[in-house]
C-alpha cells in the first residue's frame, strides 16, 4: 500500500492582523490517504477542512508539520508544479475556477500551462470531456451553462492534466440538487473507472455515503475516522458536533430508542427499508405467537 | 437593462469568418478603421459599407445583434451630428438668431454619423465572430516583437482574456444585487443625478467586494491547475495562417487601395 496523501503532525494557522493573536486552524493532524480510495472529509464550517484541502497541494504550505503527496514536500518549492499536477482541486463556485469563454479551451488550459505538445492536448480535452458527459458542449460559453455543468467542466478542466489525485473542496454547495448528483456519480465514476484517489470535502453526510473511509473533522482535529456506516452509529457524538446523520439513520436510531433493535449501518435507503420491514414484521410474527419482545410502545 | 450591453460579446458558429486566424481579422480590423477614415466620398463610402455587408452577411451575424451593438454609444453618435451640425462654417441654408445651419454642417455631420455607425460596426463584427481566448491570442501573437522591450506582453493577454471571461458573471451579479436593493425599497432610476450617484453606492460596494473575492479565488484555481507565466507554455489551437487569409488579406488590401485611390481624386 502506497499513500497518495500523507501528513505528519500538520499543524497550520492565519496570521491574524499585527498585534492578533493568530487564529489556528489546524491543530496537528496526522494522516494518510491511500492511493486510488475515495476519501470524505466532513466537517462543520470552521472546521479546518478547506484549508486541510489546500495544504494537499501546496496552495498553503505547512506552518508546522509536513504533507507529502506521492512521497513528494509539499515544502519544497522546485515540486510544486508537479505536485499540482498530481493533486488537481475543485473548488465550490465554479464560475471562479473557470477562465476561458469557451468550454474546450478552459479545459485545455491546465495541460497548456504544462507545455504539453498541442495534438495531445486536444486528446486530453476530448477524452476529460466525454468523461464528464460535456463533450457535445465543447464550444459553448460557460456562463451560458447550468451550475451543475459548469462544475464538470471545471472537473474536467482537473482531469486533463491526468492527476493522480483529486481533491473536492465542497464541490456541490453551490449546486442544485440535479446537479449535485451529476457532480457526485461523476466524482464517483473517476474514482471507480479511471482509479484516481478522490478527497471529498463536504458538510453533506449523504455525499459520504459511498466512500471507502468517512474522517470527520471539529475545531482543526480529526475527531472520528472510519468506515461511514461505521461512523454513522455514532449518532450522539455527531450530533453533538452539529452533524446530522443521513436520514435513513436517524429514523433508525429513533425507532431503536422505542425499544426497536435495529442496525445504524443500515445507510442506504433500500436497506434500511428492508431492516425496518424486517423487524416489524418479526415483531408482529412474535405478537401473535404470544411472547412479544418487551417494549415501551 | 444590462443584460443588453454586448460589448465584447462572441457569438459561436462556423462562417468563414469565424474560421479567419485572429491575427488575420485584428490586421483587418485595422486595415478597415484606416480606410474608413481615408475616405472622403459617397463613392468610397458606398465601397467600404459593401464591404462591412458583405462580411456581415458571410458571418450570419443578425443585424438585429449589430444595432444593439450599437445602442449604447448612441448618445455619441447624436452629439457628433448635432456638433457638426451647428457648429461647421460655410454656406447656410438655415438661419434662426444665433443658430445656423450650413450645407458643409449637413455633409459632415451625415459623413461623421455614417463613419462613426460604420466604425463601430467593423469591430462589433470582430469581437461577434472571434472568441475572446482567439483574439487575446492573435494579440498576443502580433504584439510578441514588444516583448524584447520588456511589455509584458503574455499578462496583459491573460488579464484581458479573463476581464472579458468575467464580464458576463458581473454584469449578472450587478442585477442580481440591484434587484436585492431594490426590493428592500432602494430607488436607481429617480432623483437627480446626484441622488442617482449615491443610490449606485450600495450597488458599488458589494460588487467590488465580490470581485475581489472572484479574483482571489480565480487566481488560486488558476494555481492549481499549473498556471506560471507563459514560460513553457503551449497553446491547443496553434495560429495557422490558411488559404482563406490569404483571399481576405488581398480582398483588405483592394479595398484599401480603392479607398486611397478614389481619396487622391475626392470622390
Amino acid at each position: 500500500m502506497s499513500s497518495a496523501i500523507k501528513t505528519q503532525d500538520l499543524v497550520y494557522f492565519y496570521r491574524g492582523a499585527e498585534g492578533e493573536t493568530p487564529q489556528t486552524v489546524l491543530k496537528g493532524i496526522n494522516l494518510e490517504i491511500e492511493e486510488g480510495s475515495f476519501v470524505a472529509v466532513l466537517g462543520h464550517n470552521g472546521s479546518g477542512k478547506s484549508t486541510l484541502a489546500k495544504l494537499m497541494n501546496a496552495v498553503l504550505l505547512p506552518e508546522g508539520g509536513s504533507v507529502y503527496a506521492y512521497g513528494m514536500d509539499t515544502a519544497d518549492e522546485t515540486l510544486m508544479l508537479e505536485i499540482r499536477r498530481q493533486v488537481g482541486m475543485v473548488f465550490q463556485n465554479p464560475d471562479n475556477q473557470i477562465v476561458s469563454n469557451v468550454v474546450e479551451e478552459d479545459v485545455a488550459f491546465a495541460p497548456e500551462n504544462l507545455g504539453i505538445p498541442p495534438e495531445e492536448i486536444r486528446k486530453r480535452v476530448d477524452g476529460a470531456l466525454k468523461a464528464v458527459g460535456m463533450y457535445e458542449f465543447r464550444k459553448h460559453a460557460p456562463h451560458l451553462l447550468s451550475g451543475g455543468q459548469k462544475q464538470r467542466i471545471a472537473i474536467a478542466g482537473v482531469l486533463a492534466m491526468l492527476p493522480k489525485c483529486i481533491v473536492f473542496d465542497e464541490p456541490t454547495a453551490m449546486l442544485d440538487p440535479q446537479g449535485r448528483s451529476d457532480v457526485l456519480r461523476i466524482i464517483k465514476k473517476i474514482n471507480r473507472e479511471q482509479g484516481v484517489t478522490v478527497v471529498l470535502i463536504t458538510h453533506h453526510m449523504n455525499e459520504t455515503i459511498d466512500a471507502d473511509r468517512l474522517i470527520v473533522m471539529s475545531d482543526g482535529a480529526v475527531v472520528m475516522d472510519g468506515a461511514p456506516r461505521e461512523v454513522f452509529t455514532h449518532v450522539e457524538e455527531l450530533d453533538a458536533l452539529g452533524l446530522a446523520v443521513p436520514e435513513t439513520t436517524q429514523l433508525l436510531y429513533a425507532l431503536n430508542q422505542k425499544g426497536f433493535d435495529l442496525p445504524l449501518s443500515a445507510i442506504a435507503v433500500d436497506e434500511c427499508a428492508d431492516a425496518i420491514c424486517g423487524a416489524l414484521n418479526q415483531r408482529a410474527l412474535s405478537r401473535r405467537t404470544g411472547n412479544a419482545p418487551k417494549s415501551e410502545d | 437593462m444590462l443584460k443588453d450591453i454586448t460589448l465584447g460579446q462572441y457569438f459561436p458558429g462556423d462562417t468563414p469568418v469565424h474560421r479567419l486566424d485572429p491575427r488575420t481579422k485584428l490586421i483587418l480590423t485595422v486595415v478597415y478603421i484606416a480606410a474608413l477614415f481615408t475616405a472622403k466620398g459617397v463613392v468610397s463610402y458606398v465601397l467600404m459599407f459593401a464591404a462591412l455587408a458583405g462580411s456581415v452577411w458571410l458571418a450570419k451575424i443578425q443585424l438585429k445583434a449589430l444595432f444593439k451593438g450599437l445602442k449604447p454609444v448612441l448618445i455619441i453618435i447624436v452629439l457628433t451630428a448635432l456638433l457638426n451640425l451647428f457648429l461647421t462654417d460655410g454656406d447656410p441654408i438655415f438661419q434662426w438668431k444665433f443658430i445656423k445651419i450650413t450645407v458643409q454642417g449637413v455633409r459632415t455631420a451625415i459623413f461623421m454619423v455614417i463613419r462613426i455607425v460604420m466604425l463601430i460596426a467593423g469591430t462589433l463584427l470582430l469581437t461577434y465572430t472571434t472568441s475572446p481566448i482567439a483574439l487575446t491570442d492573435g494579440l498576443e501573437t502580433l504584439m510578441r516583437p514588444l516583448k524584447k522591450i520588456r511589455v509584458p506582453v503574455h499578462e496583459l493577454a491573460m488579464m484581458m482574456s479573463i476581464a472579458l471571461r468575467f464580464i458576463p458573471a458581473l454584469i449578472e451579479e450587478t442585477d442580481k444585487i440591484m434587484s436585492a436593493q431594490k426590493a428592500r425599497g432602494a430607488e436607481f432610476d429617480t432623483g437627480n443625478l446626484i441622488q442617482k450617484a449615491k443610490a449606485m453606492l450600495p450597488l458599488l460596494v458589494p460588487l467590488f467586494i465580490s470581485a475581489f473575492r472572484r479574483a482571489d479565488e480565480l487566481a488560486t484555481a488558476m494555481e492549481c491547475r499549473c498556471y506560471h507565466g507563459d514560460e513553457g507554455r503551449t497553446r491547443m489551437k496553434q495560429l495557422v495562417m490558411a488559404r482563406r487569409d490569404y483571399i481576405a488579406f488581398a480582398a483588405g488590401a483592394a479595398v484599401l487601395a480603392a479607398v486611397i485611390t478614389l481619396a487622391v481624386f475626392g470622390l
